[in-house]
């Protein structure tokens, strides 16, 4: 067996393979629910309806995505110039430590600022954290070859190490009765509320508004030709006056900092201090959720609202029936692999060839 | 005549709608050479890949010795007598000559590897052969002449009746390729019949008997190689009559525009340069020659700005030369890469991205960062006109476009140059910036400025490679036109023929060492293939031939004063 490209792509092709990848989704998804013994509709139906079913879920599901937009857009832009960030999940931290050092350590007071100004100022020293856990790897990989997917996923482990150092150290909460929770965000700067009644925080605004700005930036800017011409061909870049360095320091900055918005947002907007379970690995399902939408940065938004929809829905539906969790993390991955997949087979056809006698 | 040792039989192969192999019979037969002529694409080497096994062919079947080949079975294919000698080498460079020989061709079980044995059987195929070899050197110690060598003896150690060889001389030195030929030659008289694969006319006629042109993946010819002239083969090969770009003096040298003194580069193993001088001249074509990997990629980079000089000076008009290839291209170079797929397009980016992303940093095209999209698009439309890029729109991806069209592509964008107009924010409609015709049809304000903006210097590698002839012609030509129009021209080529087709002046290039740039007139071909080995002693003989033409061997060797006075020894 093995792949032949094809010449070209029929219309149905580009057609059945979204419908064939959900189809797949569903089935390897299917043999684990019945496995637990939940009949199939109901889950789904559940599921479906915490993720989507009434203004409530919907609200938690785009109070979940927020997150998930920035980290996907972290990797989006990392993978666009085959920086390959596993490191969002660090830079998450990193972003989420410094927005409490800005907005909340020694109660915020010890800038004696505007709001408004310390709340640009916490912004810019999360995706300066972020941005800085990343530059690292990037200068390695640039100047010495040193493979980023290593460096940058074990900086993960050491920065949730930081963190805890954090908590129970100089950031540590004295009202917090012994919980490893950081001091909390001076209240002026947390996010406002988007609807009444619901947890969606005005962090959907910037989650989109990124998203629209980074598609603008890689397609009609000289440094998104940088990023897009680097990740695809590096050598033919390099020819071509492109300045690789220094467009992969500039991609490991934007990558960083989204991560590292995104813990400053998921702080001001959420949870209001830093704990060490605020992030679910939203860092890593970043990546999933790049690949979904085929590295696109506003198909990242539909790609962030599907992930968390699935998420936020397993959560309610095995609080009813009591299939675990676990199905979403399957569900996800489940889409992932099938869709990679299906877009594979839009290109190559698979020959079987019976060994000849 | 003897029956046929090979018989392929209405041989088809798809590749979705396109048909690589249209129905194809051909026999060869015992003590034969068969030449399989085409360009690239035209099923050659589906033809071979089917004939070994890769590939399993749609319809049609194959007999070797009179018995049927089984289908998609390479060791069915090696085991009925049919050897292959791929064009790139597949040795392993760390082993000796005999373990590579053996390597594969030994049972796995046997408890003890047959050294003795398989040493007397190497050295009795080469002597039966006329193949000297040391059994025991290291294949990375031999030059390339000895591993097509090793490689041949490989087929032949493991009973290889019919052998296969895959564009055998593209690497090899003229002098190398005569002795392939006669090595050829004793192989047949020995009864063993060969398929020759290539492109060149000339070798073909000169090395087979026989000569099968495939066109479009259809067998469009098939004839006795006595009687058949060079032109007749191209014809069938393109399926019109070609005409070539013929030799023409260059009209008028000029000042020097680039000038190299001593130049060495760091690293890179055998792709270095070492002490490379040479001076090229406004209107002047100056070609390199030599077997790829001798420095030559070295120089194209460091001309390019995406290598820089360990030692010695690079100056260009008059100041020394930026390693940066945004500021070369500003200031008037004009790059051809050797490698147009890896390096000359990024091939998953668009058409019209690639025609102006040399150029995307001037204010032509870009203006506070933000791309002028507009503008772009209609440089590259220009381009793709006025060069003729087929296939696919301004918005596929180049790699959609074969490899003249890319080719053409590249062309286009190093010799045009954004006019004043487009620098401007208000554009005029399309036809008024770019008249059809390409940049000799334009006036006024437009030459002015295209005459500005001219390249002044262009540096070609291999520009030529791969690609069918039409397209080599259409490269060709644009060249001799860029260097009556002024440009200095440097081009690297492994091929001689182009090398003495272009060149006003020719050096040649061996182990990160240049040889002066002589007149054309001066060098003969057997000079540039011992300068191509690295063998020094003939470095003379041009110089002589320049200081008293009726010496030369029959060649008169036309240079007026100010080249000759700057080729003749320091």
């Amino acid at each position: 067996m093995r792949l032949e490209k094809r010449t070209q792509t029929s219309r149905w092709a580009l057609v059945l393979a979204p419908i064939g990848a959900v189809a797949f989704t569903l089935l390897v998804s299917s043999l684990l629910v019945l496995w637990a013994g939940a009949p199939l509709g109901q889950t789904y139906g559940l599921l479906f309806k915490g993720g989507f079913g009434s203004v409530f879920a919907l609200s938690e599901t785009l109070t979940r995505a927020i997150p998930l937009i920035l980290t996907g857009l972290a990797a989006t832009v990392a993978f666009k110039a085959r920086l390959f960030n596993i490191g969002a999940e660090g830079q998450l931290y990193a972003g989420a430590l410094a927005a409490v050092a800005v907005g909340g350590l020694h109660g915020g007071e010890a800038f004696a600022l505007a709001p408004g100004l310390l709340f640009v100022l916490m912004l810019l020293a999360a995706a300066l954290a972020g941005a800085l856990l990343l530059l690292g790897p990037a200068l390695l990989k640039a100047r010495l070859g040193v493979d980023e997917v290593v460096t940058t996923l074990l900086l993960n482990f050491i920065m949730l190490l930081f963190v805890s150092l954090m908590l129970d150290g100089p950031m540590k909460d004295p009202a917090a009765m012994g919980w490893p929770q950081s001091v909390a965000l001076l209240g002026e700067l947390e996010l406002s509320k988007l609807v009444p009644q619901t947890r969606i925080h005005t962090g959907l605004l910037w989650a989109v508004g990124l998203s629209v700005v980074l598609w603008a930036l890689l397609k009609y800017t000289v440094p998104g030709f940088d990023i897009r011409a680097t990740g695809a061909s590096a050598g033919a870049a390099a020819f071509a006056g492109v300045p690789v360095t220094r467009t992969v320091v500039l991609v490991a900055l934007l990558s960083g900092g989204l991560a590292g918005l995104a813990g400053a947002i998921e702080v001001a907007g959420r949870t209001s201090y830093v704990t060490l379970d605020m992030s679910p690995g939203y860092g890593y399902t970043g990546i999933v959720i790049a690949m979904l939408a085929a590295l696109n940065p506003l198909g990242v938004l539909a790609a962030g609202v599907f992930v968390a929809g699935v998420l936020v829905g397993a959560d309610s539906m095995s609080r009813v029936i009591g299939v675990p969790t676990y199905i979403a993390d399957v569900l996800v991955a489940a889409s992932l692999i099938s869709v990679l997949v299906a877009t594979l087979l839009t290109q190559y056809r698979v020959v079987f060839r019976g060994k000849a006698a | 005549m003897t029956a046929p040792v090979l018989r392929l039989a209405g041989i088809t192969k798809r590749f979705g709608t396109l048909v690589a192999n249209d129905n194809i019979s051909l026999e060869l037969h015992g003590g034969e050479i068969l030449a399989l002529l085409g360009e690239n694409g035209a099923g050659k080497s589906t033809l071979v890949s089917i004939l070994f096994g890769h590939y399993t062919a749609d319809e049609g079947h194959i007999e070797a010795f009179g018995q049927p080949l089984p289908p998609g079975n390479p060791k069915a294919a090696l085991a009925a007598g049919i050897g292959m000698v791929h064009q790139h080498f597949t040795l392993a460079d760390n082993l000796s000559v005999l373990d590579n020989v053996m390597l594969g061709s030994e049972a796995l079980w046997q408890p003890f590897s047959r050294r003795g044995a398989a040493r007397d059987k190497l050295l009795e195929v080469a002597r039966r052969f006329g193949l000297p070899v040391a059994p025991d050197a290291k294949v990375g110690s031999l030059s390339v002449g000895e591993r097509q060598r090793v490689e041949i003896l490989k087929a032949l150690y493991r009973g290889a009746r019919i052998l296969i060889l895959d564009e055998p001389t593209a690497v090899l030195t003229p002098q190398e390729s005569e002795a392939l030929f006669d090595t050829l030659g004793q192989m047949v008289a020995e009864g063993l019949s060969i398929i020759f694969i290539s492109h060149k006319l000339g070798e073909v006629l000169r090395v087979s008997k026989r000569v099968a042109v495939l066109r479009g993946g259809k067998l469009v010819a098939e004839a006795p190689a006595a009687g058949t002239t060079q032109a007749q083969l191209a014809q069938w090969m393109v399926g019109h009559a070609v005409s070539a770009p013929q030799r023409r003096p260059a009209p008028s040298v000029g000042e020097a525009v680039c000038t190299l003194k001593d130049v060495s580069t760091a690293g890179g193993g055998r792709n270095r340069l070492e002490h490379v001088s040479l001076t090229l001249h406004a209107g002047e074509i100056v070609t390199i020659a030599g077997v790829s990997g001798n420095g030559q990629l070295a120089l194209a980079d460091l001309l390019c700005g995406t290598r820089a000089a360990s030692q010695g000076t690079v100056s260009f008009l008059g100041q020394p030369l930026q390693a940066s290839p945004a500021r070369l291209v500003t200031q008037g170079v004009a790059r051809i890469p050797e490698d147009r797929h890896a390096v000359g397009v990024v091939g998953d980016l668009s058409v019209w991205e690639n025609a102006v992303s040399e150029r995307l940093r001037s204010p032509a095209f870009s203006r506070a960062l933000w791309i002028k999209r507009r503008a772009a698009q209609a440089h590259a439309a220009h381009i793709v006109r006025a060069f003729d890029v087929r296939g696919g729109g301004p918005q596929s991806p180049a790699r959609s476009l074969s490899g003249g069209n890319m080719q053409k592509l590249i062309l286009g964008r190093a010799l045009v140059a954004p006019t004043l107009f487009a620098t401007r924010n208000a554009l005029p409609p399309e036809e008024a910036i770019f008249p059809r015709g390409g940049p000799s049809e334009k006036s006024g304000l437009a030459e002015s400025a295209a005459a500005a903006q001219a390249p002044k210097l262009i540096i070609a590698h291999q520009p030529t490679w791969g690609l069918d002839i039409g397209a080599v012609a259409y490269v060709q030509q644009q060249l001799i036109s860029a260097r009556d129009a002024g440009a200095a021209v440097l081009v690297i080529s492994d091929d001689l023929d182009e090398v003495m087709t272009l060149g006003d002046r020719v050096a040649v290039m061996h182990a990160g060492q240049l040889t002066e740039a002589l007149p054309a007139e001066a060098w003969t071909r057997e000079a540039i293939g011992l300068a191509m080995a690295g063998i020094p002693s003939v470095r003379a003989e041009p110089v002589e031939a320049l200081a008293d033409p009726s010496t030369s061997s029959g060649r008169t060797a036309k240079a007026d004063g100010s080249r000759a006075g700057e080729s003749s020894p320091p």
